[in-house]
Formats: structure tokens, sequence, C-alpha cells
């Protein structure tokens, strides 16, 4: 007897989204990036269109973030102390898709880098790389007010992604990016009401749902990565059965979870049990990506360039096309 | 498939005896569609309706044992798709490959690594669950050999990995009682597998190729023995998705017996790196058994704790027990934090406090497993609660001073602690990523 195949017939897909411009376009990116438009849950290209692979964007830090485990900052020997460097590394070396800058030195505690020297490492990352960014601050509300808006006026018209709009603080964000022709990133604290109802906030502003990328918070594997599983998966069916404020394109900060874990970290001497550090680290932030991958993310902001090999070819891997 | 309460009702005596408690025979169909009854309330049905609905009424996915008493695992039984809908049960089982092209001291040396890939995280000690010994040296004897020489050295579950009656027959003559899982019966050879797992009581692993021939394979098994396992064959990470997915999907929905059973899946890679990798897929997606060839503790101990992530109760905060917990090599004038027994919480100011390189206590307060803020609001992380627990948890006697670090997100109830526990209490980072510099700003 053959097997009578249940495929969902879904109503909804999510939300495709391209970031970054040419210069055709306004901007001075080489190529552009798509993402979101799947319609079936993630991979099952048997029952509907999966148009955009998964994207990884590789972290880059204005400061040289001297807290990073020594397996990870000997990756990128030499060209911590230049985002332009690191940035064209992190493409031309490693294959990063994007770059996901994080102006962390305008931290008062970490620099105090002024909105000016901002915009000026911004300009030199994208002088540097042809791929779209995206640009977050330090995560002090009044500060990164000041800097992202100063960034998205001086950089208007790139498309940048910039982050992160909050429910306490979207206001400045959005309106920077409407004005200046941005994306903008809606983060929510793993909670997938205050995910929508930040989505309702920002498009009641004004700024089109075609420029929202969600992050929705995520936890790292072994802490918590659970959570932000279930939501992947629930916020996707909700967008398969038509929830158009969940149906975008989501983003998850998956290296700065996996490296905060004391399993990626700790070297063997102190945990023999554990085996040898450099390959665990790899590994747990590889396999936080893979199983985020399997609920839904679309961006993923990654750190390790092994891991990053691994997650590119698990990527490729799952989008050759299946079918039933 | 599932029944409707007509075809049930089609297949009940009609007598309205109203024995069963219910006032008429379709009252009860509908009852038994809906799970809310079971069909021994009926005194009078056929041995024929009992078969045909006793199927129907059987779990959506068959439990299957494999492995010794005291050392078994448990297969299948799932019944959803999705775990925030209720839960997933039975935690995928992770086996190692050995060949039996290794002997003497070289297989030996290799049983004992897979053997010590057993790990202490996060309070709890978890491991692989099976060894796999596979036939790759295509002779019977060498075959027995290899399984002798695994089975005296673990306890862990054994797969059988032949397709030769011939070996399969000679392996299960030396480890047949400690029920290892067959693997496999196949278009070829099943008639004799069969009777071999038949004669041993032993789970059965079918492998097909694809969906259909699968289920067609399963189905001839299944006439006579229901203790199965299912392989699709598929090694195709893409495929593979899909085709599992397939078939929890019409396991679950359409309660498909054919491919009602607990599914094994191989990976296919020979980079051990790649193996993890997909490893995780079938983790997420619906394997009951995945077996690889990566050794490595550094490789498996991720796995492990994305198999104990996607397993979790979502309806149950996991915990950890309410008490003082020592950091390190603690002294008389230690620091001392306090949060809250979830466990997320709880682990995650343990892996920075012991980050920080400075001997510490931490208590966790009985917050009956919510975070910091969600145990604040709900009155269970105040001034109050937590000067009671001061007393009870027994710290007192364990330091000489009386300060205590609390969450920077509970600022505001910094003088209700004071007042109530006469301890000084200082205000820490709102995030536990601050502690290593605040410890070192403090502390060292």
């Amino acid at each position: 007897m053959p097997v009578q195949v249940l495929k969902e017939r879904n109503s909804s897909k999510v939300t495709s989204i391209t970031l970054g411009a040419t210069k055709e376009q306004g901007g001075t990116r080489t190529g552009t990036i798509t993402v979101g438009g799947e319609a079936s849950l993630p991979f099952l290209h048997f029952e509907g269109e999966m148009p955009n692979k998964p994207v990884i964007a590789m972290e880059v830090v204005d400061r040289v973030p001297e807290e990073w485990n020594e397996e990870l900052k000997a990756a990128f020997e030499g060209v911590m102390d230049s985002p332009a460097a690191w940035a064209k590394k992190s493409v031309e070396e490693f294959g990063a898709d994007m770059i996901f800058l994080k102006l962390q030195s305008a931290d008062p505690e970490l620099g105090n880098s002024s909105p000016e020297k901002c915009i000026e490492t911004v300009k030199s990352v994208l002088a540097a790389v042809g791929v779209p960014l995206a640009v977050v601050g330090c995560g002090i509300d009044e500060v990164d007010n000041k800097v992202i808006a100063a960034v998205a006026e001086a950089c208007a018209g790139e498309n940048l992604l910039l982050g992160f709009a909050t429910q306490e603080n979207y206001n400045t964000i959005v309106a920077a990016c409407m004005v200046h022709k941005h994306t903008v990133i809606a983060q929510s604290p793993l909670d997938i009401n205050i995910c929508k109802q930040l989505n309702i906030l920002i498009s009641e502003m004004g700024l089109p749902l075609d420029k929202i990328i969600i992050d929705p918070s995520i936890g790292g594997l072994g802490y918590g990565i659970e959570y932000a599983y279930s939501i992947g998966e629930r916020g996707r069916i909700g967008t398969l059965q038509g929830d158009k404020m969940l149906a975008l394109p989501t983003l998850g900060t998956i290296g700065f979870e996996a490296w905060k874990a004391k399993e990626a970290n700790v070297g063997i001497d102190e945990f023999p049990g554990w085996g040898e550090q450099a390959e665990r680290g790899i590994l747990w932030e590889a396999v936080t990506a893979s199983a985020l991958l399997q609920s839904g993310l679309d961006i993923l902001v990654m750190r390790h360039p092994e891991a990053v090999k691994l997650v590119r070819k698990n990527i490729g891997d799952l989008m050759v096309p299946n079918s039933l | 498939m599932a029944l409707t309460g007509l075809d049930i009702y089609k297949l009940l005596p009609k007598t309205n005896c109203k024995e069963c408690g219910n006032p008429t025979c379709l009252a009860f169909a509908m009852a038994l569609a809906a799970s809310k009854t079971s069909l021994d309330k009926c005194p009078h049905v056929s041995e024929q309706a009992k078969e045909t609905l006793g199927g129907a009424s059987a779990p959506p996915i068959k439990l299957v044992k494999v492995g010794k008493s005291g050392y078994e695992r448990e297969l299948g039984d799932e019944v959803v798709l999705f775990r925030h809908d209720k839960a997933f049960f039975h935690p995928t089982c992770i086996a190692i490959e050995i060949s039996d092209m290794l002997s003497g001291t070289e297989l030996e040396a290799k049983v004992e690594k897979v053997n010590a890939l057993a790990f202490e995280r996060v309070g709890q000690t978890v491991s692989i669950d099976m060894i796999a010994v596979r036939n790759d040296s295509g002779n019977p004897d060498t075959f027995a050999n290899a399984v002798k020489a695994v089975a005296d050295k673990t306890c862990f579950a054994t797969v059988l990995i032949s397709e030769d009656p011939a070996a399969m027959e000679k392996g299960l003559a030396v480890i047949g009682s400690s029920k290892p899982l067959i693997y496999a019966a196949t278009e070829a050879n099943y008639e004799k597998i069969v009777e071999l797992a038949k004669k041993y009581d032993c789970p059965l692993a079918v492998k097909g190729e694809g969906l259909d021939a699968t289920a067609a394979l399963v189905e001839k098994v299944a006439a006579s023995y229901k203790e199965l396992v299912i392989d699709i064959g598929t090694r195709n990470l893409s495929q593979a998705l899909a085709e599992m997915t397939q078939i929890r999907r019409l396991a679950i929905k359409k309660r498909f017996r054919p491919l009602g059973y607990p599914v094994i899946a191989f990976t296919a890679s020979d980079n051990p790196r790649d193996e993890i990798m997909e490893a995780s897929v079938y983790i997420t997606k619906y394997a009951s058994v995945v077996v690889m060839k990566a050794d490595e503790k550094s490789q498996i101990l991720p796995l492990t704790a994305l198999r104990m992530n996607i397993y979790t109760d979502p309806q149950k905060p996991s915990q950890v027990e309410p008490k003082v917990y020592q950091i390190g090599a603690v002294t008389k004038d230690s620091p001392v934090y306090v949060t809250t027994n979830f466990s997320l919480t709880y682990y995650t100011v343990e892996g920075e406090i012991s980050g920080s390189k400075i001997p510490s206590y931490i208590i966790a307060c009985p917050t009956d497993g919510t975070s910091v803020l969600t145990a604040w609001a709900a009155g269970k992380f105040n001034g109050e609660k937590i000067a009671e627990f001061l007393k009870a948890c027994g710290i007192e006697d364990m330091v000489s001073h009386r300060n205590i670090v609390i969450p920077g997100y509970v600022a505001v109830i910094k003088g209700a602690l004071e007042e109530k526990s006469g301890w000084k209490v200082t205000v820490g980072p709102a995030e536990a990523s601050g502690l290593p510099a605040f410890a070192k700003a403090h502390f060292a």
C-alpha cells in the first residue's frame, strides 16, 4: 500500500525582506541579501517553497573584546583592533554573508566613543566589504538613540539592518529607519506576545512590515535554547496560519549566547570530563545554530570561523530539495 | 487512521444495554473516539471488534524497549509533533558505532573510550545510550567475537548491525538475553531475521528504502512481530528530515500503523563535526536513536545538552534544590551571592561565578523554579522571603561576615532585606555576564 503523504496547506508565508542597497538602489553594496519568504516549516521543501537560504552574519566589535575566549580571539588575530580589517577577513576568508557590527565602544565604560567616531567606524566597514551590514549599539538606550540615529543619517540609503528596537525604546531608531531608508531589528525578550506587540507598535509608526526583522532573543545551547526553539516554532506556525504580525524573518545572536556558556569556555585541565575545549566551543556554537535553524531562524549572527563553516555546510545540505 | 465515533459504533453490539455507563452505544462510541473511556467497559463486545478497536486505541507511536534491565532505554511513545503542544517524552538515544574489524587491545581501547562518554553537567549525569557493533568484516565469527568483547566491557544497550542472518544468529547467541536492538530486517532477509528476533525476544529494526517501501516491509513484518524500530534508509539529510517529519505526522495525525514505530537514523558524513551537525537535526526532528561514529567527549557533550533541552517538559520549569552551593575552595570570608532556584538562572550564575575564579557561596532561594524578575513579581523573592531563607539555609554558620550580593534586577529589595535580615546588601549586576567583572572589583 503506497503511503498517503500528508501535506499541510499553508495559507500564508514569511515576508521576504531585502537587506543592503546597491549603487542603483541608493547604497554602496556590491550585492543585496534577501531573507524570509518561507511557505513551510523549516526545510520542508516538499510542501512549501523556501526561496531564500538562511544567512550567516559574522560579528565584528569596534573594540578589542578582551573578554572573548582565547580560541575565538586566535581566529581573528591581527585584525581585532580594526573593524574594517576584521570585517574584510570575515567576508573574504570565512565567507560571511553579512557583517554584524556592534558599536560597543560607545558604552561610556568601554571607550565612550562619540557618534562621529561610530560613523567613521561604520563607513570604514562599508568601504572594506561589499556585503550588507547590520549595525547595533552598545545596549544603553540613551547612548544608542544618539549613535544609531547618527549612523542612520550618515549612511542614508544603505538599507542597513539597525538595532535594537525594544518595547521600551523603539521610537528613535524606527524613525531613523523610516527617514533614512534602513531596516530595523525588533527585539523582544523570549516572549511571542511582546514580539507581536512590538511589530504592531513599529508598523503603526509607519515603517512597513517588510522593513522589520525580528530578534525574538535566544538562549544558547544548554541555557534556555528550548525556549527559543519553541518560540521559533510557534512563530512560524502562526505565520503559516496567516498572522501577518509574526510573519517576519528572524535573527538570533548565536555566537554571543553560545560563547557565554561555561561548556564552551572552560579548559580541559579544569574539566577533563568534557574533552578538549577548542572542539567543544566550536561545536557548542554550531549546534546552537543547527537547533535554531530547525525552528526557523533566518539570520544567524556567529563568531567562530570553524562553526560558521559547519553551519554553512548544514544549511547547504538542508537546502537540497526534498520531495514526497 | 484514527477511527471516528461512527466507525466505532458500527463495531459495537448496538443493544443500548447501558452496562458501560453510557445511555446508548452511540454515546459510548463517541466517548471512545475521544479517548474518554475504554473498550473493556463494554461486556458484550465481539472479539473481532476488540482487535480492530484495540489497535485503534493503541498509542500512535509504539513504545519499544532496548537493553538489559537497569540500563534499558525506552524509545517512541511520543504524542505530539511540537514540544510546545505537550512535551517530548523519550529522549533520542545516542549510539556510537564500533566496527568488528577492530580486535584485541584496539577493540578494548575503543570500547573503553566509548564507555567513558558520560558527563556531569548542570548537576546531572548524562551519557550516550548504546554501542552499535557493525559487521564490517562480513564474517559471522568475527562479528560474534567483537560482540562478546563489547558485551564483556559495557553496560550500555547494544545495536547489532548486520544484514546477514548467520552473523546475527552468532551475535545473538552471545548477547541475546540483554535485549540488543537487531539491525536490520530488509526485504531480502526479513523472514530469517524476524525468526531470530522472536527466538531471542529482541527489538528489531526494519530497514526499507524510502517511505513506501519501508511501510510495506513493516506491514509484512508486523503481521507476526511488533517490537519494531524503523529505518527509512535515507541518508540524505534534507530528504531524511522530510521523511522523518512525515512519519511522525502520519503516526500522530492519521494513526498510520505501518509507520507508528520509533525511528532510527544514521549520520552519513565521515567528518565527526559534520556528523554532530547531522545528529543535531535528528535529535530535534524525530529520531529515537541516532547512530554515529564521532566519539570524542568534546563532540558528544554538545549533543547531550541539546537532547536534554529539547526533551525538557515545557510546562515544568526545571529547578535546582534550594540550598547553599559552594563554588570552589570556600572559606569563612568568601563572598555570598543570592539568586533563585530556576535551574537556568542558577547555572548561568554558577557558570559566571566559577569563571571569576573567586571561591564563593551561591544561595539558591526556593522560588518554585522561577527566574529573578518573575519570582520577585510573585512575591517569592523579596526582602522577607530571602531573609527567612538566609536563616533557614545555614549560611550564618558558614561565613563569619554578613554581606550578601543580590541580582541587579531586584535592587529595590535592598532596604527591606537589610532590615529583615540584618545583612549588608550589595546590589550586583543585572545580567550574570557582569558577575566576573563585579567579583573582580569587589572581592579580588
